[in-house]
């Protein structure tokens, strides 16, 4: 069992009481909802009887069904409008705090509550959205719920669970040029598997760690999930202090103090115990892209797509699987697949810090006549400081489209989707069958520098040629 | 669809009835539910979209689809069930088909944990016992009584162990997995959590 962890501090000190059965009922700090995952637990309260315990612990936006062209009201789409309208209802009645489309900081919901300076290290933080973990980036315990327990939050602002235990993945060095956080998860992933964090929180930590940003950090632990860790963790440091400054509802002035020191105090001891340790050596890292169904998928741009018999009896059902949805050949080189489509967004990769890298790979250069490509903001903030920038103007001349924020095309549920089985380059986070929109859509995650090289080439392509 | 819906209410000591086999390790909760099924204010409708494209993919040979398994209500899977996104459409959408519990070589987190919330028992057998039930054509092993009490799956000559996390197991039998009561009993406790937590008072100056 761990012991002194930041995990095991913030969770003892979030403990409410044991529960007969033996979890533990754990108090959540902040409670962020959206429209997909909160209606029903809405409709549950009601069934119930019972009111928002802590109406100001709760935060809400709309990201999932925006659409991305035309955000005019109504929205085409009949349900789409409804799912607004009942969050915009819900959260009327129940006093709950909600950016909405055109208040300036509306977006993806792991986007926008950092950048408000909501997401503070020692919180709990919860949301129906299993990409929650993002928020660990800022040495806060979060993780994604379903609607029971988001109706649970609402109701009691705690929930049942049993605590986790925690693997340190230890990253020595640092990332070479060209390689990016998103290369370093997904390796990360393909060296555990997409299962090994069943039962644990992954607290990331080393050299390699320390060096990136807080949008890099954020990326890390936003793919947890993908290698099975409800939750992921970097203990807080100056960067985490300095992001957090002056955002909107950031501590200020006393508080400001008070707060910096008890965020101080967080970090895992030097001589706290782990249920497991992993170490890598992040310099070893290439710009990684994933060929198969899982996230776990993935090889280095240079190298080729496994063979059968290099998959462990375990993992081959699903490498074979893979095999035949995607219509790649064991062996092949996954340089040089064309591409047809070619996203960047998301919780995982729709920052400004993403769409800087992307346009500098994209400035004075036009994308390949073959390739429809999209770019959507995590925010409006995002987007907003990216005009600023002039961003969207070298997006706009390359032949990227410039559409307004949301989840998009990571999960299409609005009308951005793959056709029958095309190729998509993506910075999103799920390479599932049909994720992407069609039932038999083909999904190659990636950083998003290289899906800017991909959209110039039109095909995997290595982005350290555009950046020598 | 079916008979008509009831979800299961208080105490969950047993389920009998006839498998379905689901084979494939790592089988994620987009495929279990596509995220256009997600655009609804309410699960009611969800239980014949469940799998949809993968049983539009098999044309009517999907396990979901096949007249033998018309009726049955426990579902037999392999590794990492239900991975991937936490829409707790997911077991809503199998529960309103007629799944009334899950027998897996091991389940991902948050699923399991809706699972639980709304009244399905997710259990484990080794990856041997699990092959050995999917792989089984003779319907010795099809119908199956789970007993929650001793943790065992029964059929008429056949008893195996199961795994269930004791938490769980207890929830079950004590009618408690439906947690919003039993979290309420605490209310005191809640509110003192409340004003003990160091944060909130940093954050009082906008929250």
């Amino acid at each position: 069992m761990s012991q002194d962890t930041l995990f095991d501090k913030v969770w003892d000190l979030h403990k409410v009481s044991q529960l007969p059965g033996g979890s533990d009922q754990i108090f959540i700090g902040l409670h962020l909802i959206h429209e997909v995952t909160s209606p029903q637990a809405f409709g549950a309260l009601k069934d119930k009887k019972l009111k928002v315990k802590f109406p100001d612990r709760t935060v809400a936006t709309v990201d999932h069904i925006v659409p991305t062209d035309n955000q005019s009201r109504p929205f085409k789409d009949n349900l789409a409008e409804q799912m607004i309208e009942t969050l915009e209802k819900n959260c009327l009645e129940h006093k709950i705090r909600f950016f909405n489309i055109g208040s300036g900081n509306q977006g993806i919901v792991h986007v926008v509550a950092p950048e408000l300076g909501l997401t503070q290290p020692g919180m709990t933080i919860a949301c129906g959205d299993s990409h929650t973990s993002t928020h660990g980036a800022f040495g806060s315990i979060a993780f994604g719920i379903g609607t029971s327990q988001v109706r649970d939050v609402l109701a009691t602002q705690t929930i049942a669970m049993n605590k986790l235990k925690v693997r340190q993945i230890w990253c020595d060095n640092k990332l070479s040029k060209g390689v990016y956080a998103k290369d370093l998860v997904l390796h990360i992933i393909n060296e555990l598997g997409v299962k090994a964090g069943v039962g644990f929180a992954y607290e990331f930590g080393g050299p390699a760690i320390e060096k990136l940003s807080m949008e890099e950090r954020m990326t890390i632990c936003n793919m947890s999930i993908e290698g099975g860790a409800r939750c992921g963790y970097i203990n807080p440091d100056e960067k985490t202090f300095s992001y957090i400054k002056n955002k909107l509802c950031a501590p200020k002035n006393k508080h400001w103090d008070k707060a910096l020191t008890w965020w101080k105090s967080l970090k895992s001891d030097e001589n706290s115990i782990y249920d497991d340790v992993i170490k890598l050596d992040a310099s070893k890292v290439e710009p990684t892209v994933t060929w198969g169904i899982t996230p776990g998928q993935s090889v280095g741009i240079n190298q080729q797509i496994p063979l059968l018999e290099e998959f462990s009896p375990n993992d081959k059902l699903v490498a074979e699987e893979a095999f035949e949805y995607m219509s790649f050949e064991p062996g092949q080189s996954i340089k040089d697949i064309p591409v047809e489509v070619c996203f960047i967004g998301s919780c995982t990769n729709g920052r400004i810090s993403d769409l800087r890298i992307a346009a500098k790979v994209l400035k004075d250069k036009k994308i390949s006549k073959n390739v429809k490509a999209f770019v959507v903001p995590g925010s409006e903030k995002v987007a907003n400081e990216a005009k600023r920038e002039g961003l969207d103007q070298i997006f706009k001349d390359s032949g990227f489209q410039w559409r307004e924020p949301g989840c998009s095309m990571c999960l299409a549920m609005n009308s951005d989707k793959l056709i029958g089985n095309q190729v998509s380059a993506s910075s999103s986070n799920r390479n599932f069958k049909g994720r992407q929109g069609s039932p038999s859509g083909r999904t190659l995650l990636m950083s998003p520098a290289m899906v800017a090289a991909a959209a110039i080439n039109g095909k995997v392509s290595d982005v350290r040629e555009f950046i020598k | 669809m079916k008979s008509k819906f009831s979800p299961p209410i208080g105490k969950i000591t047993q389920i009998k009835g006839r498998c379905i086999s689901l084979i494939g390790n790592d089988i994620d909760t987009d495929r279990i539910i596509p995220a256009r099924f997600l655009k609804c204010v309410n699960f009611d409708s969800l239980g014949k979209s469940v799998f949809k494209d993968d049983r539009e993919t098999l044309k009517g040979k999907h396990p979901f689809d096949l007249e033998e398994n018309k009726n049955a209500t426990i579902l037999i899977v392999n590794s990492n069930f239900g991975c991937g996104s936490s829409r707790e459409h997911a077991p809503q959408a199998l529960m309103r088909w007629g799944i009334k519990g899950i027998i897996g070589e091991s389940f991902a987190d948050i699923f399991y944990s809706n699972c639980i919330a709304i009244g399905i028992p997710c259990l484990t057998l080794p990856k041997k016992s699990i092959q050995e039930i999917q792989k089984n054509k003779d319907n010795k092993f099809l119908f199956l009584e789970i007993d929650l009490k001793n943790s065992l799956a029964k059929s008429k000559d056949l008893s195996l162990k199961l795994e269930i996390k004791e938490s769980s197991r207890k929830m079950f039998l004590l009618g408690e997995w439906d947690a919003t009561a039993t979290l309420l009993e605490n209310e005191s406790l809640i509110e003192n959590k409340y004003k003990d937590l160091p944060y909130l008072e940093f954050n009082s100056d906008l929250l």
